[in-house]
């Protein structure tokens, strides 16, 4: 009786384990389904390339992928050498002490920052003390910042995984340690560190918060030519979302191009983390080879 | 290579000029090699430092959002008062009459969302992990993990925009009110945003509990779940509890879901049902209409500072459970 009882308990308890399980898998299915069964239907080859018209009710969202294009050029310009040169210290350089204590706390706590508190940094530091105004630079630097601790750990991580014997090897025939580094640790870390860098770029390239006071305008339908781009405000693709959803006029009217800039904001997304992914994968195959 | 063999022929010469006790032209060689080996041990070292410049660059960005926060709020703190902010509910700071900046009813905002979103995520979170790393086999393993990838990958307006048009109007017909914009809008969706946090760390936690602590269970003749629940679980829950904090500190911070799905209005809630203002969302709405330097400005940059300070705190605790759950671990 008891035994017959601990077994149906046993039952019931994996099968609840496997309905969180599937709850969480449905949720995923359900956000993907919705965006893209009511989304496809707004995709068109005008929609992509086209400037919105009249009031914003009608056109397209070319702006908004020129603008989180340039922010994201930004970010991966500020962020990812300094994330590089910050793993390379940690986990080449630095031996157990106390800087290295304060180092990964920082990056940890980093990591934590809520993304409006970059906002409010950015805006007072770039906009503000800076002088760069609203613009594609501060935007661009303030997304940096967000994505550094993310950069930083990825790079670590992919680092980690160079076996010390390369860099044993290069040492006991003389080499010094940056000789070491640079040829037989980077090579192999490189594409471990890019694999992380787009992830935190897809990330970034979401983020809505730090960009609502560092540059992200309403309607800004142009960007001028390249070196005077990163001095004006710009359209982004997930602020558009924001502003298509919640700020405009006539809500119920342009709900079919939220819902087209949510669709392509997540196969923005998802793509860029499909490709990471894929370097990822092949980077392994290549390591099983050597 | 090359610099390897000159080095080697340069120390022979310079024992054979010993030998010979000639100092003329191998001294000259003797130094300039010496000269090599300065150079590249200066070359190293100042590549050492390049690097850990750009490692401090972390400790001055959280040393700067701090003063920052501090020093942009502080002349506000200072003009009206601890108690002004921190126990007074009333936040008014446009009021023609009598202009009002307690920010307590956005505090307890804050928290009761992100409480109800941990009374969906950390049941559902942890159960997800349970199965994830004990029950599934490696096949339905290699499939899950990438899912939970993905919801993390979702950006936050997308999910507040789902918000808008989905789950509001669910709520609305539920409980019969009128839009749906409301604090348990907000719970749901950082239910579903801190979701893959807490999985994956939880995760981590019950894998690594050691093959022994189970064996040794079963080995008594308890069952699995038997085992799951009484052994491996409470084994892991220092990292479990860590994961639920990390979660927490997401959903403390997140702005634009609670944004758009909590009906953004500034008082002090009684139920769920109530639309509420959290702190990330009053920064938000109203930065944008400050001038800067004044009073209002300033309020919100003593809101962002307890925001960082909350999140610090939380991650700070995660932390320290972390770390613990480590040792135990090994």
């Amino acid at each position: 009786m008891k035994v017959q009882w601990r077994k149906i308990n046993e039952r019931l308890g994996f099968t609840l384990l496997r309905l969180a399980a599937i709850f969480v898998i449905f949720v995923l299915a359900f956000i993907l389904y919705d965006i893209f069964s009511k989304g496809l239907g707004v995709i068109s080859w005008e929609f992509i390339t086209q400037k919105p018209t009249n009031g914003m009710t009608e056109g397209g969202i070319w702006p908004a992928i020129v603008g989180t294009f340039w922010v994201s050029l930004v970010t991966i310009i500020f962020a990812v050498p300094i994330g590089m040169f910050t793993a390379i210290y940690l986990n080449e350089y630095a031996t157990q002490g106390r800087i290295i204590r304060i180092i990964r706390l920082a990056i940890r706590n980093l990591s934590g920052v809520p993304s409006i508190v970059y906002g409010l940094f950015g805006f007072a530091l770039f906009v503000l003390t800076m002088n760069l105004g609203l613009s594609v630079l501060s935007a661009g630097l303030t997304l940096g910042l967000l994505t550094l601790p993310w950069t930083i750990t990825a790079s670590e991580e992919a680092l980690k995984t160079v076996p010390m014997s390369y860099r044993e090897g290069a040492l006991a025939l003389g080499a010094t340690k940056w000789q070491t580094i640079r040829t037989n640790v980077l090579p192999y870390a490189v594409p471990g560190m890019l694999t992380g860098t787009i992830l935190g770029l897809a990330r970034a390239a979401g983020e809505t918060a730090p960009i609502l006071f560092t540059g992200a305008a309403f309607f800004w339908p142009f960007l001028p030519e390249f070196p005077k781009t990163l001095f004006t405000q710009f359209m982004a693709l997930p602020y558009h979302l924001f502003i298509m959803s919640t700020q405009h006029h006539e809500i119920v009217k342009v709900r079919p191009i939220a819902y087209g800039t949510a669709l392509v904001l997540i196969v923005l997304v998802l793509s860029m983390n499909v490709f990471a992914v894929w370097i990822r994968y092949r980077f392994r195959k290549k390591y099983k080879r050597a | 290579m090359e610099q390897v063999i000159k080095k080697s022929d340069s120390k022979n010469k310079i024992s054979s000029t010993f030998q010979e006790g000639i100092d003329s032209v191998p001294t000259v060689v003797a130094k300039r090699a010496s000269n090599m080996v300065l150079w590249r041990r200066f070359k190293e070292k100042a590549i050492h430092y390049f690097f850990l410049a750009n490692g401090l660059i972390a400790v001055i960005i959280l040393m700067g959002i701090f003063s920052l926060l501090f020093t942009q709020g502080f002349p506000a703190l200072k003009k009206l008062g601890l108690s002004e902010f921190f126990l007074s509910a009333h936040w008014d700071p446009t009021s023609p009459e009598r202009e009002s900046y307690g920010i307590l009813a956005m505090v307890v905002s804050t928290l009761m969302v992100t409480f109800g979103a941990l009374l969906i995520a950390v049941p559902v979170g942890i159960a997800c992990a349970a199965y994830i790393a004990d029950v599934a086999n490696h096949r339905v393993r290699e499939i899950v993990k990438p899912i939970i990838e993905i919801l993390a990958g979702i950006p936050s307006v997308v999910i507040g925009f789902l918000g808008i048009v989905i789950v509001g109007p669910m709520i609305a017909k539920l409980f019969g009110t009128s839009n749906g914009l409301n604090a348990i809008n907000g719970s749901i969706l950082l239910a579903v945003m801190s979701l893959p946090t807490i999985i994956s760390i939880s995760e981590d936690a019950i894998v690594s509990v050691p093959q022994e602590f189970k064996s040794a269970s079963l080995a008594l003749g308890a069952n699995k779940w038997q085992t799951l629940v009484r052994v491996t679980i409470p084994s892991a829950l220092s990292g479990i509890i860590a994961a639920v904090m990390l979660g927490m500190g997401r959903a403390i911070g997140e702005t634009m879901t609670v944004l758009m799905a909590c009906g953004n209005a500034p008082a002090l809630p009684h139920s769920f049902l109530d639309p509420v203002r959290t702190m990330t969302a009053t920064i938000a709405i109203e930065l944008g209409e400050t001038v800067q330097g004044d009073i209002h400005y300033r309020s919100l940059f003593i809101i962002g500072f307890v925001l960082f300070l909350m999140t610090f705190l939380v991650n700070l605790v995660s932390d320290i459970v972390l770390q613990k759950y480590q040792q135990v671990g090994r």
